[in-house]
């Protein structure tokens, strides 16, 4: 008896795991590949266990760096991308990755350390409130208060990152937490009653959605990101073809309809396409399938597509109505919704005249450029649309650059473009590459960067070379903060106040200075020679090119004004 | 217009703070909040009262309430048959001369006088926010000197009437 006791006491003791133990566990049963972290001292004893893990860790040289490259992680391959930060500092420089995540509805786990439990409020060293920081940037957060509670939280985390509207979750995790032993917790269930996303939909209202269709003169489908978080470009493909409705993207959408197919559009929005916006303008029947009404899609709301009735296709029923009257509400799963709508198989309406009507937009006023000794940044976006043939992954950073990249690549699959669009962070673009290539790591990643957001996250750079990524970064260098530059000249009468940035590093010296072959372009003739080079081998590369700086983004809708009123439709 | 908010929340840390930032984050108007335990162990009972400027705002807060996790249930009573009740402390002045004349407000009121000191009193009073309302317009010519108000809370009667009928109001 003794004995046997004794047995199952040292069996025990051999089994006590620390809090840290259950963590990388729980995090190798969500088959997690990647971590972007960084140390520091309240996650050291998760670092100690990451010591030994099989899991690689990426280390980017900013935290804000290190939570961009899991977005576009996530981005790209549909998985939770996954942060660990420490306490204090760690955490606050990962609230811009939040922000933009909850806003672009991407999945995240993210880890904070903190302060140990019994100094918790006491504005201890590199203490930081971060759940309070974190509540309105999250779609959950936790702070964890027992160690065994740690394999439920980060299996629920998982859950609500995603599932339903997608989104990042964190969970802070005292030191003294992360340090202590137990013995292996008891398996908990998911605990949940409070969260239970819709993912079919109301059968009424397909069919009333499918009747609305037949019915139509002038359907059109807007198509955004929702497309893309559920997986549904094929389905979207089949409905389209199925009923010939014409499609057109948000900025976030492109790619979940093939740019080429006849039946698509082109983007709508701010820098939309004139087809797209007077699509929108002159529909009588607007189906937004993931798309969230965004203000820089619709412009002026009492503008927005007055002669439609509204259908909208959403896993969020809080988006449903928020920015649109919608006369035809569907709370599901963007594949879910169009599958049972394919499965209705609907008279298509008559619309023939809507069609031709669209192509005679597209066909007259498509996007164009001038033509000048200057390099033009859209014909450089023209060649590496077909040096790429097309199927690149297109990364951006927020400005000008960003615009040219949405309106001159063209999208025709699924996951081959990743930008921030809900929150516009610039120094987004060069991190978020790096996790977009870890991702896809055989595709071709092309990073569309600014002069002025490239400045904002050089520091990653290190990283590319550490890792041997081989990114193309592309810097479209305006010697401006262009898209700032490009306000002023149209609504400030020409008062570049602190938008010009001519005094810069040498890009191709610091790409070296990193070990990056670095080449300035500034003519189209070399832009050609240096991207066939540099594409077709599989080595990281910078590109300094310096295009026109004069050049401005078309068409553009101006604050305030209706979609319909474009300007610089027309050289 | 006046909307009364009620929902079910799970009982964890932080679960307060994620309704009043989502209420700030969204530029609405809470007038009042209360939040009290319930019948279900580890559930708590939220009634919030809002200002809202057209029925299309109010199911926007109420969406977005339901989006929260530790949130459970959310609905609009506003026009449903209910039965809501806020209470209110109010210490006022008091003389000999104007006691009695207090005393005379009170009773009709159904209020209580729960301390007396030798200038003041304070009053107890429960009813619906109206009710509270016109008691301390009719108070407050004696000279409030203290007012504490809970905000109120609220849930549906056992019995509602068929929809299209007049919201009802109890009288006490
Ligand atoms: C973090 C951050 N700060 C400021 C802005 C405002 N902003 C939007 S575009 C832009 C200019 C970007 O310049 P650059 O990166 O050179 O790109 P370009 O517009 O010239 O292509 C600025 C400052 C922003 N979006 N993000
Ligand atoms: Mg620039």
């Amino acid at each position: 008896m003794l004995q046997q006791a004794a047995i199952t006491e040292s069996k025990a003791k051999a089994k006590m795991v620390t809090g840290a133990d259950l963590l990388l566990e729980a995090l190798e049963k969500e088959k997690v590949e990647v971590i972007f972290g960084y140390p520091g001292g309240a996650v050291l004893p998760i670092y100690d266990k990451l010591y030994d893990s099989k899991i690689l860790h990426v280390l980017p040289r900013h935290e804000q760096g290190g939570i961009h490259a899991a977005e576009g992680y996530a981005r790209i391959s549909g998985k939770p991308g996954v942060v660990i930060a420490t306490s204090g500092p760690g955490a606050t420089n990962i609230v811009t990755g939040l922000t933009d995540a909850m806003m672009d509805s991407l999945p995240l786990i993210v880890f904070t350390g903190q302060v140990p439990t019994n100094v918790i409020g006491s504005d201890a060293f590199q203490e930081a409130d971060v759940l309070g920081i974190t509540t309105p940037i999250t779609k959950y957060n936790y702070q964890v208060r027992n160690i065994e509670d740690i394999p439920r939280i980060v299996k629920e985390a998982f859950y609500i990152a995603s599932s339903g509207r997608p989104g990042p979750v964190l969970i802070d995790i005292p030191k003294d937490i992360a340090a202590s032993v137990s013995k292996p917790p008891e398996e908990q269930e998911i605990k949940l009653p409070g969260y239970q996303p819709t993912v079919q939909p109301n059968y009424l209202q397909i069919k009333k959605l499918s009747e609305a269709v037949s019915r139509a003169n002038k359907p059109v489908i807007l198509a955004g990101a929702g497309v893309l978080l559920s997986k549904a470009s094929n389905e979207l493909k089949e409905y389209a073809e199925q009923q010939q409705l014409p499609v057109i993207h948000t900025l976030l959408g492109l790619g979940g309809f093939p740019a080429d197919h006849k039946l698509f559009v082109g983007m709508a929005g701010m820098h939309g396409c004139y087809a797209s916006n007077m699509g929108l303008s002159e529909c009588d029947l607007l189906i937004n399938i993931g798309a969230r009404f965004d203000d820089r899609l619709t412009g002026n709301l009492q503008f927005f597509a007055p002669h439609a009735t509204v259908a909208h296709i959403d896993i969020d029923p809080a988006e449903i109505g928020k920015n649109v009257q919608t006369a035809i509400p569907v709370v599901a799963d963007a594949k879910e919704a169009l599958k049972q709508l394919v499965k209705q198989n609907g008279k298509p309406p008559v619309h023939g005249e809507w069609l031709e009507q669209i192509h005679k937009w597209q066909e007259e006023y498509p996007y164009y450029y001038g033509e000048s000794a200057a390099l033009k940044p859209q014909k450089v976006m023209e060649m590496l649309y077909e040096k790429t043939t097309g199927d690149a992954i297109v990364v951006t950073d927020v400005g000008q650059h960003q615009m040219w990249a949405a309106q001159y690549y063209q999208f025709n699959q699924a996951n081959r473009w990743v930008t921030s669009g809900g929150l516009g962070t610039m120094g987004f673009g060069l991190p978020a590459s790096i996790g977009a290539q870890l991702a896809d790591p055989d595709r071709c990643v092309v990073a569309v960067l600014g002069d002025g957001g490239f400045q904002m996250s050089t520091q990653e750079l290190t990283v590319i070379k550490e890792l041997n990524l081989p990114v193309k970064i592309a810097i479209f260098n305006n010697l401006s903060l262009g898209m700032v530059r490009q306000w002023q000249e149209i609504f400030y009468d020409k008062r570049y106040s602190h938008s010009k940035i001519p005094i810069q590093p040498s890009f191709v010296k610091l790409a070296e200075a990193y070990g990056i072959k670095g080449y300035e372009i500034n003519t189209a003739e070399e832009a050609e020679v240096i991207l066939e080079e540099v594409l077709s081998n599989r080595e990281p590369v910078l590109l300094d090119i310096r295009i026109d700086p004069h050049e401005n983004v078309y068409p553009m809708i101006a604050p305030g004004k209706g979609l319909h009123e474009m300007v610089g439709v027309k050289p | 217009m006046k909307k009364i908010i009620s929902m079910t929340v799970m009982n964890r840390p932080g679960v307060l703070n994620r309704i009043t930032n989502l209420f700030s984050k969204r530029n609405y108007n809470i007038e009042s909040i209360s939040v009290g335990l319930t019948e279900q162990e580890g559930v708590s009972r939220i009634t919030c009262v809002i200002h809202v400027e057209s029925d299309r705002e109010a199911e926007q807060i109420t969406k977005q309430l339901n989006k929260q996790i530790d949130i459970l249930k959310v609905t609009d009573i506003s026009d449903q048959a209910i039965v809501a009740r806020e209470l209110a402390l109010i210490k006022v002045l008091s003389t000999p001369q104007t006691r009695n004349e207090l005393y005379a407000l009170i009773e009709p009121f159904r209020a209580a006088v729960i301390d007396i000191s030798k200038d003041s009193l304070v009053i107890q009073i429960t009813g619906e926010s109206e009710k509270i309302e016109a008691f301390i317009e009719l108070i407050k010519p004696y000279g409030i000197k203290e007012l504490a108000r809970t905000g109120t809370t609220a849930f549906p009667r056992g019995t509602q009437k068929p929809v299209n009928t007049q919201k009802t109001y109890s009288i006490v």
